[in-house]
């Protein structure tokens, strides 16, 4: 019997062995990190999914990265090699949040990068701020990415830093661009009952208040669920009360519906800008002939007067070298896409270690001319928020079909105008 | 008073959507009790087949459909021939999981060939062009074409199953399978014609999906839940009661829409919930429990 009590029995041997293993493995990441000299970067995105459109640009922009980051970045005096990760967040925001935890914990990625509505940004800048890692995400009106994160105004964040324009801007873009033309000053109004439509229709930050201020009268019929396959009883009431100016933020199918309806029951309305819907231009290339004349925010175009830091390329050129890789027409998300890999360059070539402190230090600072404009998260409404450009746009008859042209430039003048706004024919 | 008139019209003219939607939903579950979850994908998967002979081959919409029916119907003779046959049998939960695994691999393969955009088939002005009946009252061409495609489609169907030797054996499957297979009729054969006249339905109305709005692979779905409920309200395998069930469900909708746009879908969703609580079986039931 004692002999069986002092000798190490089979079962404690492999147990110690287990432990000592899982140890080693447990210190792995820290020793590869510190000794393979790579920065490693989290790309997170809505890859698949009915958010897929906002990310077609991304093959172009890692194929991108790939080449401009062949020689690695200097960092504090050291060449470090840089891997870009690329997760799917499937367009779901709990699938965003895991993989963010995932590139976070397994990983080891030094900064976090990602895009395109609340239900991506959101969630991956939560986890990043959860964690201690730096992290940056545009293409989210700012007001949801930082109030719906109890965001303070006297505080902000630690580790999480966003770009992108507001619905103050919009409102204003909206506004200034239909003052173009004479209209009768009423404006029928399509906000549903989602984040978008509630935010849009608020009576204390949303378009109400602003278009009484400036005069314009409302035709709101309330919130409406979303998808609706009947728009009579909006068309009748915009038709009887003559409402000439038709705005809202709703998807392109339900647009559709609406637009060819219109068209059925006889609805002419001067002035259609429907944000979300009449973005990309496959959506409108239904409409045929009736997609030219409808008018949209415009947060990217190829004539937009900045360049890419990284190779001195002009909006035009990269919306030319996109078309040149994939065959497909630009559409907005490639600039702000672009925009993240100049971001990346720009504040690991500043920052003084790849430590979070250093790097987030480096975020904090920067001031970078980007394709999408001036990034200085020190002058933006909020702490930890940078605004860039938004111009309104469009669709006008060109010569290889409809095609967007920039008609609204007030809060940006450097940008230039294309053109005037033209009431739909 | 016009404008209640073209509430109503219009939400008739949904409902034709509804019920040319929910055909070949309807027939599937008469015939082979097969909830088909998939069916909406279905629906869409015809639609970018013809949008792709539109822009590839320059079809018109109308040849396009011509072509997608019989592929559609192809397509649902072998599906339900080597995949769906094999898993029949009393437990209802087998069909309907493969089905929805079909709808995974219809949303992943179009997104794979098609991308992830939103499109449509450009139809020129039929999509805008309508009739006017003077006043607010107007039906458009495109509309009226679905309702009128709703109610050729159905009474056709209602003719295959009422005189015709196939309409025995289809009538005859849903009933007993055991026993029609005695009297020499290979049940499997007659599932799979079953399964392909209601793709070639479900091709007409994805068709015209894509002429009226915009769509995106992952919409499939989103057109499940009217065609559903129509075939519902109209009761279960009953063709007649598919229409007059999308119509209900059209007509509920817009008057609610025109009282107050927030409950529209709302009205249409209760509407269903009361037929349900006073006719489980639907209006006018036609399958046999079994």
């Amino acid at each position: 019997m004692s002999s069986q009590t002092t000798s190490p029995s089979r079962r404690r041997v492999l147990q110690a062995g287990g432990a000592a293993a899982a140890a080693s493995v447990l210190a792995a990441p820290a020793v590869r990190a510190s000794s393979a000299n790579t920065i490693k970067i989290g790309y997170v995105a809505p890859a698949s999914g009915p958010l897929a459109l906002f990310s077609e640009s991304d093959p172009f922009v890692l194929a991108q990265a790939k080449k401009l980051f062949a020689n690695g970045i200097k960092v504090g005096g050291t060449t470090y090699a840089v891997e870009i990760i690329y997760k799917d967040t499937q367009s779901d925001s709990n699938r965003a949040s895991d993989v963010a935890s995932e590139l976070i914990l397994n990983d080891n990625v030094d900064m976090l990068v990602g895009a395109s509505t609340p239900a991506t940004t959101v969630p991956l800048a939560d986890q990043a701020e959860l964690n201690g890692v730096p992290c940056v995400t545009n293409d989210t009106p700012w007001q949801p990415w930082f109030f719906s994160r109890k965001g303070d105004p006297t505080k902000g964040f630690q580790w999480t830093y966003h770009y992108f324009w507001g619905l103050e801007d919009i409102i204003a873009v909206y506004t200034s661009m239909w003052s173009q033309i004479a209209t009768n000053k009423l404006v029928g109004a399509l906000w549903p009952n989602d984040p978008d439509g509630n935010a849009w229709s608020d009576a204390q930050h949303g378009f109400p208040p602003a278009l009484a201020q400036k005069g314009y009268g409302l035709d709101d019929l309330g919130r409406f669920p979303l998808p609706a396959d009947n728009f009579t009883s909006f068309i009748t009431d915009f038709k009887n009360k003559g409402a000439e100016i038709v705005t809202g933020v709703i998807p392109p199918p339900d647009f559709a519906n609406f637009w060819n309806q219109s068209g059925q029951q006889g609805y002419k309305p001067k002035i259609v800008t429907v944000a979300k819907a009449t973005e990309f231009p496959e959506a409108i290339a239904g409409f045929g002939g009736r997609a030219a004349g409808l008018s949209v925010d415009t947060w990217w175009h190829p004539t937009f007067p900045f360049h890419s830091s990284l190779t001195g390329q002009s909006c035009a050129e990269i919306a030319q070298a996109y078309h040149a890789f994939s065959g497909k027409t630009w559409t907005m998300p490639l600039g702000y896409r672009y925009s993240l890999i100049e971001m990346i360059k720009d504040v690991f070539s500043r920052a003084a270690s790849t430590d979070p402190n250093d790097v987030v230090a480096a975020i904090r600072a920067t001031n970078l001319n980007s394709v999408v404009g001036t990034i200085n998260f020190n002058k933006g409404p909020v702490p930890n928020v940078s605004k860039t450009p938004l111009a309104g746009g469009q669709w006008k008859q060109g010569a290889g079909g409809v095609e967007l042209v920039v008609i609204e430039n007030s809060l940006e003048p450097s940008i230039p105008v294309g053109g005037k706004l033209a009431p739909i024919a | 008073m016009a404008d209640w008139i073209n509430t109503i019209l219009q939400g008739i003219l949904t409902g034709g959507l509804y019920a040319l939607l929910a055909a070949g939903l309807s027939l599937a579950f008469g015939v082979m009790r097969v909830i088909n979850i998939a069916h909406g994908d279905f629906a869409v998967l015809a639609g970018f087949i013809a949008i792709a002979l539109n822009q590839w081959l320059g079809l018109t919409p109308v040849e396009s459909l011509l072509v997608a029916m019989p592929l559609m119907a192809a397509l649902g003779y072998v599906l339900q021939r080597f995949v769906l046959n094999r898993a029949l049998g009393n437990d209802v939960m087998r069909p309907l999981m493969i089905t929805f695994g079909f709808s995974i691999i219809i949303q992943n393969l179009l997104l794979q060939g098609f991308s992830a955009d939103s499109r449509s088939l450009y139809a020129g002005s039929f999509s805008t062009a309508s009739f006017q009946f003077g006043g607010q009252i107007a039906a458009g061409y495109l509309p009226l074409t679905m309702m009128l495609s709703a109610v050729v489609i159905l009474a056709g169907l209602q003719q295959i199953f009422s005189r015709t030797m196939l309409g025995r054996a289809f009538r005859a499957a849903s009933d007993d399978p055991e026993i029609v297979r005695l009297m020499g009729v290979d049940n499997r054969h007659v599932y799979g014609i079953a399964m392909g006249l209601a793709l070639a339905m479900v091709a007409v109305a994805g068709v015209f999906l894509v002429m009226q709005t915009t769509v995106a692979p992952t919409d499939g779905p989103v057109h499940l839940l009217y065609a559903f409920e129509s075939v519902i309200i109209g009761g279960l395998g009953s063709l007649w009661g598919t229409l007059l069930g999308g119509v209900i469900l059209g007509v509920a909708q817009a008057l609610g829409d025109k009282f107050d746009p927030g409950i529209g879908t709302l009205v249409g969703h209760l509407t269903f919930l009361f037929v349900l609580a006073v006719k489980p079986n639907g209006l006018f039931p036609k399958t046999k429990d079994r």
